[in-house]
């Protein structure tokens, strides 16, 4: 068709925003507009915020991935996260592809204590484990749903949780696609992973990279242009969970099988 | 809290599949289930009052000022089983506060405000204006005063200020009939747009709310007609029982057509989530989705209401028919809002597995505090009665006017 542009060449921000400016839509804008664009046009307008000095993303290599779940054991302890089984700010899945087809998984008390042996043990076609963890979206739904605003992004691009201030309506737990939100019992506020932010800001690793025995999980900025993380992201192919929803997830799994969701 | 343990404890056995390990604290029971459920019968009773003003149906003016009530005593009622789901209530003014705008329920403060404020207590106060003033001349000394209080003073009975009442409630009830579609539509939204779960995660979601309040209603508010006229022991006006039934059908058969429309897009569009909403419908939602919700709740009353609308029944019979529809279509409203709020929680985000819901007796999230919750809006309806009789033949202001221009009311 003529005059049809390559819309790959005509990112979807400066799309929005050339769109905003029209006249037309400045009624619609104005009272839309703060609602489901204005972190958009605002980021444009003051510069993108991904190049702020220091951004923080994760990438996780599924396939040193043991099952181990000291880095379960080791977040819980170092962020007080309630011991009992239905509390993670990160957790072990186990996928097991069996011969017909099959899949399972299963993550028991979120793999803190490892997995039990296999059942279908001769019937295995292919299996490994899956660490998650709050993704740090980039376009974070829990953020846009919280409406006190208790729930924000810093920065540095990690999503963090004013207990002080959350109002403890569960919105941002039904909002998060990757079910890494729980309300903590004892506060009740939402609560989840924020790459330990007290030790990433003191220039240490977040506990669960600090005690990986395999290394499977490495954490960095995603800018810094000499780093393990930077590495990583050049030497494989990396994917996000349900890269459909458009969160722009900053945990980056290399080697990451089609069944995980 | 330990109890709040055991409970999850006893959760983990009943999961199957596999479900991602935070999920299996389902985080909105009951109480949320009532919010949409008491929004919609607010919106739907305003829009059924409107239809008297707006449309002039004017068979509709004996339940004109019950469902403006109804209205408001729903709406009293409707942010308290939110305050209470709450883990801060005492944080909840920070909506007000300090809202973020872009989360749609940061917007219910200012949504209800408007609805509260703008159009149901002064589309109340116009219309019982007149009226405060001629019931305080003849009341004892203490309602003297409160009607007083009410009328904020606004004691001028001239025709001119009158007509003007008259102008003012048309003005409000054409703004209010957006705002009740805002209202339930926004509800709606606050369910469709969750991205994250494809049950809610519809366009549609927000019509379907809407249309089901409108059903719920006018349901409600032919009940409470019915029961207050029985309890008057009065007749019931039947042209208005038949108007009112045949909007219930009207509203019921757009409500149904919208769902299935829903259902069949789901289906033919089978995405990812399909094998997993399929395994819900047929098992955890088998009982409350299609027995409750489409056997009883949509279609039992959908045959009910044609046959005794459109047949030579007895009066008599025609109007118990119109009851139990109605009584059926609260069954499946309160059904269709479980099915939404319950059933979105009862898959994983993972699609891979299905966990339950345990209902509790006590406790502030328990079935005896939504009861309470659902008795209270009858005992505000039941105050507000009192202080502002609806019935038409209350209304003195009506009567003289209808006695001066010379036709008697019957």
């Amino acid at each position: 068709m003529a005059g049809q542009h390559d819309e790959r060449q005509f990112p979807r921000r400066e799309f929005l925003v050339k769109t905003l400016q029209l006249p037309c839509s400045a009624a619609v804008v104005t009272v839309l507009g703060p609602l489901a664009l204005g972190s958009d046009a605002a980021e444009a307008s003051q510069g993108d915020s991904k190049t702020a000095e220091r951004y923080f993303g994760m990438g996780i290599q599924v396939d040193k991935c043991i099952g181990c779940g000291k880095c379960v054991e080791a977040c819980k302890a170092e962020n007080d996260v309630p011991r009992e089984p239905f509390y993670f700010r990160t957790w072990v899945e186990r996928y097991v592809i069996h011969n017909d087809g099959e899949v399972s998984v299963d993550s028991p008390e979120g793999g803190i204590r490892g997995f039990p042996r296999e059942e279908r043990e001769g019937d295995v076609l292919r299996s490994f484990f899956v660490p998650k963890l709050c993704n740090q979206c980039d376009n974070p739904p829990c953020v846009q749903v919280c409406p006190v605003g208790a729930t924000f992004k810093t920065d540095d691009g990690v999503v963090l949780v004013d207990s002080d201030y959350c109002i403890g309506c569960r919105y941002c737990i039904q909002a998060c696609p990757y079910g890494a939100r729980y309300l903590d019992p004892r506060t009740n506020t939402a609560d989840k992973c924020t790459f330990c932010y007290h030790r990433i800001t003191q220039g240490l690793l977040p506990a669960c990279v600090e005690v990986c025995p395999t290394g499977a999980r490495i954490f960095g900025e995603l800018n810094a242009l000499a780093s393990p993380l930077r590495r990583l992201m050049r030497k494989s192919s990396l994917q996000v969970l349900k890269p459909a929803l458009n969160t722009e997830p900053k945990v980056f799994y290399s080697e990451l099988d089609g069944e995980v969701r | 809290m330990e109890q709040h343990l055991e409970r999850l404890q006893s959760a983990v056995e009943q999961i199957s599949g596999f479900i991602y390990p935070n999920e299996i604290e389902l985080h909105w029971g009951l109480l949320v289930v009532l919010y949409p459920y008491i929004t919609g019968l607010v919106a739907g009773a305003f829009i059924l009052a409107s239809l008297e003003k707006v449309f002039k149906v004017k068979e509709l003016e004996p339940t004109y000022r019950l469902a403006l009530l109804t209205a408001l005593a729903f709406l009293l009622v409707a942010p308290l089983p939110l305050l209470a789901h709450l883990g801060h209530p005492e944080r909840s003014f920070e909506i007000f506060l300090t809202p973020h705008f872009k989360s749609a329920m940061a917007m219910f403060g200012f949504v209800y405000a408007w609805y509260l404020m703008l159009v149901l207590l002064l589309e109340i106060w116009f219309d019982y204006r007149a009226d405060l003033v001629k019931w305080g001349e003849k009341a004892g000394a203490f309602k003297k005063l409160l009607y007083w209080v009410i009328t904020l003073g606004s004691r001028d009975l001239s025709p001119e200020a009158v007509e003007f009442d008259k102008k003012a409630v048309h003005t409000i009830t054409l703004i209010g009939i957006p705002s009740a579609f805002l209202l339930h539509g926004y509800v709606g939204f606050i369910f469709g747009s969750v991205k994250a779960n494809p049950w809610w995660s519809s366009v549609l979601m927000p019509i379907v709310f809407l249309f089901s309040a409108i059903v719920s209603g006018i349901s409600l508010v032919l009940l409470i007609y019915y029961v207050t006229t029985l309890v008057r022991r009065k007749q019931p006006d039947m042209a208005c029982l038949d108007k009112l039934a045949s909007f219930l059908l009207y509203a019921l058969i757009v409500d149904f057509s919208l769902e299935i429309l829903d259902f069949i897009h789901r289906l033919y569009e089978s995405e990812e989530s399909i094998g997993i909403l399929s395994e819900l419908i047929v098992s955890k939602l088998y009982i409350s989705l299609t027995i409750v919700q489409i056997l009883i709740g949509t279609i039992s009353p959908l045959l009910m209401l044609a046959y005794s609308r459109f047949s030579r029944l007895p009066t008599e019979l025609k109007r118990v028919a119109y009851f139990i529809a109605a009584l059926l279509v609260q069954v499946g409203i309160f059904g269709t809002r479980w099915n939404v709020v319950i059933g979105g929680q009862l898959f994983s985000k993972s699609l891979r597995g299905l966990t339950v819901y345990k209902l509790e007796l006590g406790g502030i999230e328990g079935l005896l505090t939504s009861i309470g919750l659902l008795i209270l809006p009858f005992l505000i309806l039941y105050i507000l009665i009192k202080l502002l009789p609806p019935w038409p033949e209350a209304s003195l202001a009506a009567s003289e006017s209808a006695a001066a221009s010379g036709t008697t009311a019957d």
